[in-house]
């Protein structure tokens, strides 16, 4: 490898961090906390049966998880631009974001919520706690326990997916990465820079996973 | 005293009718076995006046009120749940609350009972099916009887008027059968009010005060248990008592 390839290397190193540090870290935690929020829901009208709501999910999953994430992230960031509704980038992109993969992780907890034993809920009623009690109490926390490995697949998955939000102008790392190879024509190296630096990113989740599923483990299944 | 009386239950699932207008009456102290073979109702019966499956037909008379089991509201059921004790067939301990909390999870969310007391209340009752020592344990972490027996001590805490017991050995190793059924005879000499759905013959025989023989959704026989074993009036019964005493 040449002195200048190493130099470049070396050179775009931080200048990659910094705005996976800035823009993609940011955007992967919270769009990932809304998605959440909204798989919870959406996954609850399902689970429950209410009436209006439930179609309402089917229709959001359907819908979401039909279309790509890239050309949602255009309609809410050049489309409804059109509309006068100017969002900015970064905003635009967490509502993205979190708008697709709340549909994924619905699906998810509602297949969590479904494996919990029917004999929990009951059990819940006769002791003479609520319905809602009982869920929020007993059957969630086993649901959310059961959907954390795959939880954490769609998390992982979400924080490569950020790479998308460089098309809405949001400077994220690939974006970064992208000017570089702009700037230094050495788009081998600096692509599988940026490559390593989200392996990196994700294995610090990988290993979060593992502590979460050890923590949450505590009470083990039959 | 009576405390509840059942009338004219009904109830069909996917057209077929497991329950034919069955009636049962209970009084205070009472223990009640329902026997039968599978199929014959019994647990639908059982589940049917605790609201976990809603009756086609039939009353539910309780606390000087008489409720449709068909049309009663959510508020009534709850408040007559707050006031009953059940214990399940696969024992349905909370897989995500240790035994102690198993057991104050009903004082303090339904009773928003303050945690000191319920914990004191819950120790007393574990230590009544002598599980005192098991309190910190997940269910996962215990035997299938030392899980109905915080089961039953869970049905206890909240100091019912009557306990349901939906065959509470059936799916338990012969060998923990006894340390449950022994829990449930302390019980009942103490004066508990229990309708118990089971197959233990032994156990109806021993600790009933009353014994009820359910076939196709209907009442067989129903007697004091001496008079239900020594003299059974009807052929059914004389074969069901054969059958099972012979084994």
């Amino acid at each position: 490898m040449s002195e200048r390839l190493i130099g470049i290397l070396i050179d775009s190193f931080t200048k990659i961090l910094v705005p996976g540090l800035l823009y993609t870290i940011p955007l992967t935690a919270i769009s990932f906390a809304v998605a959440l929020v909204i798989a919870v829901f959406m996954a609850l009208v399902q689970f429950m049966d209410i009436k209006g709501l439930k179609q309402f999910a089917r229709f959001y999953i359907w819908v979401i998880r039909g279309t790509p994430l890239l050309v949602q992230l255009y309609v809410v960031f050049y489309g409804l631009g059109q509309l006068g509704l100017l969002l900015p980038p970064f905003l635009a992109g967490i509502i993205a974001l979190s708008v697709n993969e709340g549909a994924y992780c619905a699906e998810t907890v509602r297949a969590a919520l479904e494996s919990v034993p029917k004999g929990q809920m009951e059990a819940g009623e006769c002791v003479g706690m609520s319905y809602l009690q009982t869920m929020r109490r007993i059957v969630l926390p086993q649901a959310m326990r059961t959907a954390f490995p795959p939880l954490s697949n769609s998390l992982i998955s979400m924080l490569k997916d950020t790479s998308l939000v460089a098309n809405i102008t949001v400077a994220e790392m690939f974006m970064a990465a992208q000017r570089i190879v702009a700037r230094t024509y050495e788009p081998l190296a600096v692509y599988i820079e940026v490559g390593a630096i989200y392996l990196l990113f994700s294995t610090v989740l990988t290993y979060f996973q593992r502590k979460g599923e050890k923590a949450l483990g505590t009470y083990e299944f039959r | 005293m009576k405390i509840l009386e059942a009338a004219h239950v009904s109830k069909s699932f996917d057209g077929q009718q497991v329950l034919k207008d069955v009636s049962l009456s209970v009084n205070s102290g009472d223990v009640i076995a329902i026997l039968g073979p599978s199929g014959s109702g019994k647990t639908t019966f059982l589940r049917c006046i605790n609201f976990l499956e809603r009756a086609d037909a039939g009353t539910i008379w309780f606390d000087g009120r008489e409720y449709d089991l068909h049309s009663m509201r959510g508020s009534d059921i709850s408040r007559i749940r707050m006031r009953t004790g059940f214990v399940f067939q696969n024992y349905n301990l909370f897989r995500n609350k240790t035994a102690l909390q198993n057991v104050t999870e009903g004082l303090i969310v339904a009773r928003h009972m303050p945690k000191e007391q319920a914990e004191q209340i819950a120790i007393e009752q574990l230590r009544r099916v002598d599980m005192q020592d098991r309190r910190d344990h997940f269910p996962s972490q215990l035997s299938g009887g030392q899980q109905q027996r915080v089961a039953i001590a869970r049905a206890m805490a909240t100091d019912p008027e009557v306990i349901y017991f939906d065959e509470p050995t059936s799916a338990l190793d012969p060998e923990l059968i006894g340390e449950v059924l022994s829990v449930m005879r302390d019980l009942a000499s103490q004066g508990m009010t229990m309708v118990v759905v089971t197959h233990e013959m032994t156990f109806a025989r021993n600790v009933s005060s009353r014994t009820i023989l359910m076939e196709q959704g209907v009442i067989a026989e129903e007697a004091p248990t001496q008079e239900f074993f020594e003299n059974p009036k009807t052929e059914r019964t004389k074969a069901f008592i054969r059958t099972f005493m012979n084994r």
